[in-house]
């Protein structure tokens, strides 16, 4: 396969996924607001904080308001993290691969963009909100229902996974991040023990409430919680599943040494979760080194497959 | 209010579906019948279903403009074009002869030049034609053959024959959206497809691809073929990618491939470099090869010309393909095919005027306001004067580009193009001007494909038909006379 078409595949993946994983944040936050002491100053702003977007935020808005932030998430074209730049880099990289890609996905992911582009307003409204991200989830589960169920397990596909999974990773890592802070932040600013709810939005933004009561069998206990988000063996968009996951992909791929070797270090880097412990800053450190693993990670696979380009000019 | 006919008039124009007195032509009646049938909104639903189809589909070309490229939908009308089957046979049959004595031509030019020697063309035509590449002389492609793909743009006039307006050597496109637009109508006139014997136009990538294997310069199975396209900015991407994907074969851009020491191309995949059989190449010849050709272009391969004369790596079509469809080299065509294969030719061409002779030059420039005057060498419909539609400014800008290089410069009569049905505005029908863009497929084997990419001049009286200029198009129907039944 073409270095440049197995790029552009890994990245229709993650972009996709980063799609899917910004609605479902965004939707599930209008509930936690709702659920903390008003006295709290955790704001719609902890989702750009979260995304490593302050930066860029401070460049286009004054107000940290609620409007502000989800415009920004969902549909500013500035940020290219923002769910609506992240469909348009879906929609260009599979018209670029359509040859590689099931025949209706191009039609599929087509229809998707036009219709996210013409309601974005639904999403920036509070009222229709809820409504119109589900749809968005529904059009992301649509697309990876098509790609599952009809592409061949080729470099083709493991190229997809490797980037699906490692966004997932991503993500997953900034969710428990957010989780960690939060309850800092909270514990110091109020008497109210806001652990359960922090943790049970961790778990509603990861999608994964009722596997964790399926598999923990427990309330939500933040020891639990991350070690079901990290260790759980089954669950799709734990740490662990999606480390073993690329490490499955990357033994399908020619010349995969390197990025087996990152991901086995990856696997083996654990964190010690003690029943007496608290999630503070240590387990902060711990998910910021997982960070940076995801990061080499993905340099790796740049080298290793993508960058082809350099390898042949010499 | 369903259509009326009798109100449809193509006054003096062959029309394709309707013929004189409101009568639906044999192969068009059942469309008539089933249109008539429509009410007002019925029609309008079927053309907004079209809209959305091809919305859906993202069927888009790019147009170019000062502003940027602009993603345009495809415009497309839903009434197709008919043609009989028996007519159209004999259509494919010229169209294959003319393709078979072109190639034969072009490979002439670059060997021995027998037909100049011979009298037949003057020298100085080929000598000073913008296509004509000395790199290409003594190179000996597989099967004789250097345009592999050959789009034609045929016409009929008033008398309902098929003429041949000009023949495409080099990249040219459409050929997706005829089996776009056949998709589309499928969806949108489902009925019809039940009733009437319509001829499948889908094969055509499969015989794409096997035109492209033919040409492999290794004997191995599964030889390495790619697109080589580009790129996204390109007006005819969307037919690349969708070609790429119809066969099955990497859709690669000039970054993708890579010349080694051994002249062989190479591109660079996941596990390294991989050699290259065959290239469709969607670049013209100028931007292959910066070696060559243009020093700076980036969309090119360095050393692709190289490994082609080398034999290592098919070109289709092959570089310097080009000078057989200069338009000047055009009004030899049929001289060209009496000469090569010793037969009379099936399609006619339209009669030419080559400004490169002062006789003919004269009665250009005397009649300028009746004809339609071509640059030699342009594609898409840029740089022509139509004559009676056209200012007395123009018509002296054009004496004087004339003037000034008078081989560049052609004139033909102004066509009376047919017409056909054509929706344009809600349950409105009137005739609008067309012409038929078929391909035609040679390596080893020829094929034609049935019918083709027919082009419509959206606006009222336009002959201007390029999509590029406001064009649409419909899809093109060959039916076989007898029906089958309904079942």
């Amino acid at each position: 396969m073409l270095s440049k078409v197995a790029e552009r595949l890994y990245w229709t993946a993650r972009y996709l996924e980063r799609v899917e994983n910004t609605a479902r944040l965004v939707s599930v936050y209008d509930s936690l607001l709702f659920d903390l002491p008003h006295d709290l100053d955790i704001s719609w702003y902890n989702l750009v904080t979260l995304n490593s977007l302050e930066s860029l935020f401070e460049e286009r808005y004054r107000n940290r308001d609620e409007r502000n932030v989800v415009k920004f998430l969902l549909a500013d074209d500035t940020n290219p993290s923002s769910m609506l730049s992240a469909l348009k880099m879906v929609r260009e990289n599979v018209r670029t691969t359509r040859d590689m890609l099931p025949l209706e996905c191009w039609e599929m992911v087509n229809e998707f963009y036009i219709f996210a582009a013409n309601h974005i307003n639904q999403g920036i409204n509070r009222r229709e909100r809820h409504e119109f991200l589900n749809q968005i989830v529904k059009c992301c589960q649509q697309v990876n229902g098509l790609i599952k169920g009809t592409m061949s397990r080729d470099a083709a596909w493991q190229f997809m996974r490797l980037g699906r999974n490692l966004e997932r990773a991503d993500m997953v890592t900034r969710l428990l991040d957010a989780g960690a802070a939060a309850q800092i932040q909270g514990e110091a600013e109020t008497q109210m023990r806001i652990s359960q709810v922090v943790w049970g939005n961790v778990l509603r933004s990861s999608s994964a409430e009722l596997n964790y009561r399926r598999a923990m069998r427990s309330a939500v206990r933040e020891i639990d919680v991350a070690f079901f988000l990290l260790k759980d063996p089954y669950f799709p968009r734990g740490l662990n599943f999606c480390l073993s996951q690329m490490l499955s992909a990357v033994a399908a791929l020619p010349n995969s040494g390197n990025a087996k070797k990152s991901l086995d270090e990856a696997l083996a880097f654990e964190f010690d979760l003690d029943d007496s412990k608290r999630l503070g800053g240590e387990f902060r450190e711990y998910l910021n080194q997982q960070q940076l693993y995801l990061i080499e990670l993905h340099q790796g696979f740049n080298e290793t497959w993508f960058s082809a380009v350099q390898r042949g000019a010499e | 209010m369903s259509i009326n006919w009798n109100h449809y008039d193509p006054n003096d124009f062959f029309d394709e579906l309707m013929g004189p007195h409101g009568q639906a032509r044999p192969p068009a009646k059942r469309l008539a019948d089933h249109l008539t049938s429509l009410e007002e909104n019925e029609l309008e639903a079927c053309r907004q279903m079209a809209e959305a189809t091809i919305h859906e589909m993202g069927v888009s070309f790019t147009v170019y403009t000062e502003e940027g490229n602009i993603d345009r939908a495809w415009p497309f009308d839903i009434i197709p074009r008919t043609i009989s089957a028996s007519q159209w046979d004999i259509a494919a049959a010229g169209l294959k002869q003319r393709l078979k004595a072109l190639n034969l031509f072009i490979g002439d030019l670059y060997d021995q030049q027998q037909i100049i020697k011979d009298g037949i063309i003057p020298e100085h035509i080929i000598k000073n034609s913008k296509n004509f590449r000395p790199e290409c002389i003594g190179v000996k492609p597989a099967h004789g053959v250097w345009a592999h793909i050959c789009g034609t743009d045929l016409v009929r006039d008033a008398d309902g024959e098929f003429y041949v307006l000009e023949d495409n050597l080099r990249v040219p496109s459409g050929v997706a959206y005829m089996l776009e637009n056949r998709a589309i109508t499928k969806r949108v006139l489902p009925e019809l497809f039940q009733k009437e014997d319509i001829k499948p136009v889908d094969d055509y990538p499969a015989r794409l691809f096997d035109t492209l294997v033919s040409l492999s310069p290794r004997a191995i199975k599964r030889p390495e073929i790619v697109v080589l396209t580009p790129g996204i900015f390109n007006s005819a991407y969307f037919e690349h990618a969708y070609l790429a994907q119809q066969m099955g074969i990497e859709l690669v851009e000039g970054s993708d491939l890579f010349v080694d020491d051994d002249d062989c191309v190479y591109m660079r995949t996941i596990s390294g470099l991989e050699r290259i059989d065959v290239i469709y190449r969607r670049i013209d010849d100028l931007f292959l090869d910066p070696e060559i050709f243009e020093k700076d272009s980036v969309l090119g391969v360095p050393g692709l010309m190289r490994a082609w004369q080398a034999g290592n790596v098919a070109l289709a079509n092959a570089p310097g393909a080009g000078v057989a469809d200069d338009k000047v080299v055009y009004a030899y065509v049929p001289d060209i095919i009496r000469y090569y294969l010793d037969e009379e030719p099936l399609i006619k061409n339209v009669k030419t005027y080559l400004c490169d002779d002062p006789e003919q030059r004269k009665y250009v420039i005397d009649h300028i306001s009746e004809l339609v005057v071509k640059p030699a060498n342009e594609s898409g419909g840029y740089g022509m004067l139509i004559g009676p539609h056209s200012t007395k400014k123009e018509q002296a800008h054009f004496i004087k580009l004339i003037n000034a290089d008078p081989r560049n410069y052609i004139a033909q009569p102004t066509l009376a193009l047919s017409t056909a049905p054509t929706l344009v505005g809600k349950g409105q029908i009137e005739p609008r001007h067309l012409d038929l863009r078929p391909f035609i497929l040679q390596g080893k084997d020829s094929y034609v494909t049935t019918g083709g990419l027919t082009r419509v001049a959206m606006t009222k009286g336009s002959l201007v038909v390029n999509s590029s200029q406001g064009g649409g198009s419909k899809d093109t129907w060959i039916v076989n006379g007898e029906k089958k039944d309904v079942i």
